[in-house]
């Protein structure tokens, strides 16, 4: 059982580890330079075989700390989850060591969270984009790119020499209305969150 | 205005000479997909070959990639059930319970038994449904046609009930965060039993064909071997790691939804070949059968939807055009959607292709921060780059039909 003892002698163990609130599983802050260690030895000690999930969040453009990642691990033996945040302490060079010689599942998860996000994670065996194409110069997940999309070449050069064609932004009139959180009742009501390009609103160049 | 434009794609092969040129002269690359009717959608594979060998083979992803992910964070709670729909398509109904039980993990609203047991049932029929196109495509994968049209019309009697439950065959919607979208019709609950009564006989029929087939042995038998070793390593989920022979099904291990009330077996394989592969879905259409009835016999009654939960679940119709006060939560549940506090949750459920997870983080109110969706298909193709080589050309098609994976979930 993943109990209050568990967490103790985790804690105790390693030293560079904070706990989270969380309302769910057992949540810790680890270092980036301890992450790879403290993987492995909860691999091979704690039964901790299976990586369920690698993921990245965005805190914003004004956080102080904009890009974090989050592991979830599965036990066999204990039957529950751990959940790992790791911060990246550079903004404009998001950077994690990689998981991926530990967890071989790890590696397609990475490439997905460097594909959305941009976050660096070194080491890696083939850091490279998995599910927009190659040559993609954007990171889709971040806060700042819009919803719609940005004016993008395609990837085929001869496609394009002929066509003149690019991965144009989608038309978002009638797009997901949503009212924001905050603010007051008349700001509040639904609405397209992102105007970029409407019927009478003409595309930004 | 829209204008019409000719697109041409170029010259294909010269980019295939271009490929072969990069291998040095005795081997030759190959390249299947992304459209082909070996990788059940939109898959594509470059393989390196040594004769009829397999040396190498990388997947390349993201031919369905729709932004589920960024989506989410742009609108409410409710507004995004109907996208889990398109995450594993095969099993909409599953997907949709999914995320309801995940949002609803954040909040503390006590579910009322009725709903529970509506999502159980509906999660094992969007099981059958899945298992049963899986192994019917598996079969013709294998060169066996036949087996194919049997599951296929019991699959098409499943999509007539979810018809008459949802309204909708494929896209269907049903869950709501705090409920479900609408009670079971009338005497629906009877159809269904009549359905799953008559269903072993069918199952025993595909049985006839496949189990003890010699060509069908001889072609997944020792094929696409998975060690218990790397199952976990790749972090495979579902009937794909089960045949492995290692007992995780969370159903049992993290029972939700009142799953712990319901007696059934786990089916495990033992060498984690294709065939095992088969095996095991076979077993798990006839145990999520056995649930079935479980859940028809004892069905609750009482309300079916979260009704303490004002911020989260809208009322019912009739009462929002009679009740000044339901139609204000009406309104405030629509526009603003439903109030989830802030916080971060996982939550995994055993969907029939593996484990579907749901990773949320909310800062509160109607619309998520960031939501990141685990799909079972995308870690269970992630091993392919290991399995396929040192195989033949013909058995990929083997290998890809038993790992039954669906690229709307992969790509997402």
């Amino acid at each position: 059982m993943i109990d209050e003892d568990f967490t103790k002698s985790l804690l105790q163990k390693h030293s560079y580890l904070t706990q989270q609130d969380s309302v769910d599983w057992v949540t810790f802050e680890c270092v980036p330079e301890k992450l790879l260690s403290f993987v492995e030895s909860l691999r091979d000690t704690e039964g901790f075989e299976i990586l369920v999930d690698l993921t990245a969040i965005d805190h914003g453009e004004g956080a102080d700390f904009r890009y974090s990642t989050v592991i979830h691990l599965y036990s066999l033996v204990q039957r529950g989850y751990l959940r790992i945040h790791s911060t990246c302490t550079d903004n404009d060079k998001p950077e994690m060591p990689s998981v991926s010689s530990i967890y071989p599942a790890a590696n397609w998860h990475e490439r997905e969270t460097f594909d959305m996000f941009g976050i660096h994670f070194s080491d890696h065996p083939n850091l490279k984009r998995i599910l927009m194409w190659d040559e993609y110069p954007h990171f889709p997940l971040r806060k700042d790119f819009p919803l719609a999309g940005i004016d993008t070449p395609l990837p085929a050069d001869d496609v394009v020499e002929v066509t003149q064609a690019s991965v144009e932004p989608a038309p978002m009139m009638g797009g997901p209305f949503v009212s924001s959180n905050s603010g007051s009742m008349s700001d509040s009501e639904p609405r397209a969150k992102d105007e970029s390009w409407t019927e009478k609103k003409e595309k930004p160049v | 205005m829209s204008t019409t434009k000719e697109i041409s794609i170029g010259d294909i092969g010269s980019r295939g000479a271009e490929a072969s040129s990069k291998l040095d002269g005795d081997k030759m690359a190959l390249n299947v997909g992304p459209s082909h009717p070996t990788t059940h959608g939109v898959l594509r594979l470059i393989m390196e070959l040594d004769g009829d060998l397999i040396e190498k083979c990388e997947p390349v992803l993201g031919y369905l990639h729709r932004g589920d992910e960024k989506i989410a964070e742009n609108m409410t709670y409710n507004q995004f059930v109907p996208y889990t729909d398109r995450l594993d398509y095969l099993a909409p109904l599953a997907n949709n319970v999914a995320y309801a039980l995940t949002v609803e993990k954040l909040t503390n609203i006590d579910i009322p038994p009725r709903c529970q047991a509506i999502r159980v049932l509906v999660c094992e029929m969007a099981r059958i449904s899945s298992h049963l196109l899986g192994m019917g495509v598996f079969g013709m994968d294998a060169g066996a046609w036949t087996p194919f049209m049997y599951t296929f019309t019991e699959r098409e009697k499943l999509y007539t009930l979810f018809e008459e439950l949802t309204g909708a065959r494929f896209t269907t919607s049903y869950t709501r965060i705090g409920g479900v979208a609408r009670d079971i019709p009338d005497g629906w609950l009877g159809r269904v039993e009549s359905f799953v009564d008559q269903l072993p006989k069918a199952i025993a029929e595909v049985e006839k064909l496949l189990t003890r087939n010699r060509i069908f042995l001889d072609r997944t038998e020792g094929i696409g071997e998975i060690s218990k070793e790397d199952a976990l390593a790749y972090g495979l989920t579902g009937p794909n790691l089960r045949a492995c022979g290692i007992d995780l099904d969370l159903r049992k291990d993290k029972p939700y939804s009142g799953y712990e009330q319901y007696e059934f077996d786990v089916p495990i394989g033992t060498r984690g070949d294709c065939y095992d592969r088969y095996l095991v879905r076979i077993e798990e259409v006839l145990q999520s059968i056995r649930i079935i009835k479980q859940v028809i016999k004892d069905f609750p009654t009482g309300a079916w939807y979260a009704e303490d939960a004002k911020k989260i679940f809208a009322p019912p119709k009739e009462k929002v055009l009679t009740s000044m006060e339901e139609l204000i939560q009406n309104f405030m549940i629509v526009t603003e959607g439903p109030q989830i506090p802030a916080g971060e949750v996982y939550f995994e459920a055993e969907n029939p292709k593996g484990a579907l997870g749901f990773y949320i983080v909310s800062k509160g109110g109607g619309v998520p921060y960031r939501m990141k969706i685990r799909a079972p298909s995308f870690c269970n193709l992630s091993i392919l780059e290991k399995l396929a080589p040192g195989h033949f050309l013909s058995d990929i098609t083997v290998i890809l039909g038993s790992l039954d994976f669906v690229m709307g979930e992969c790509d997402r």
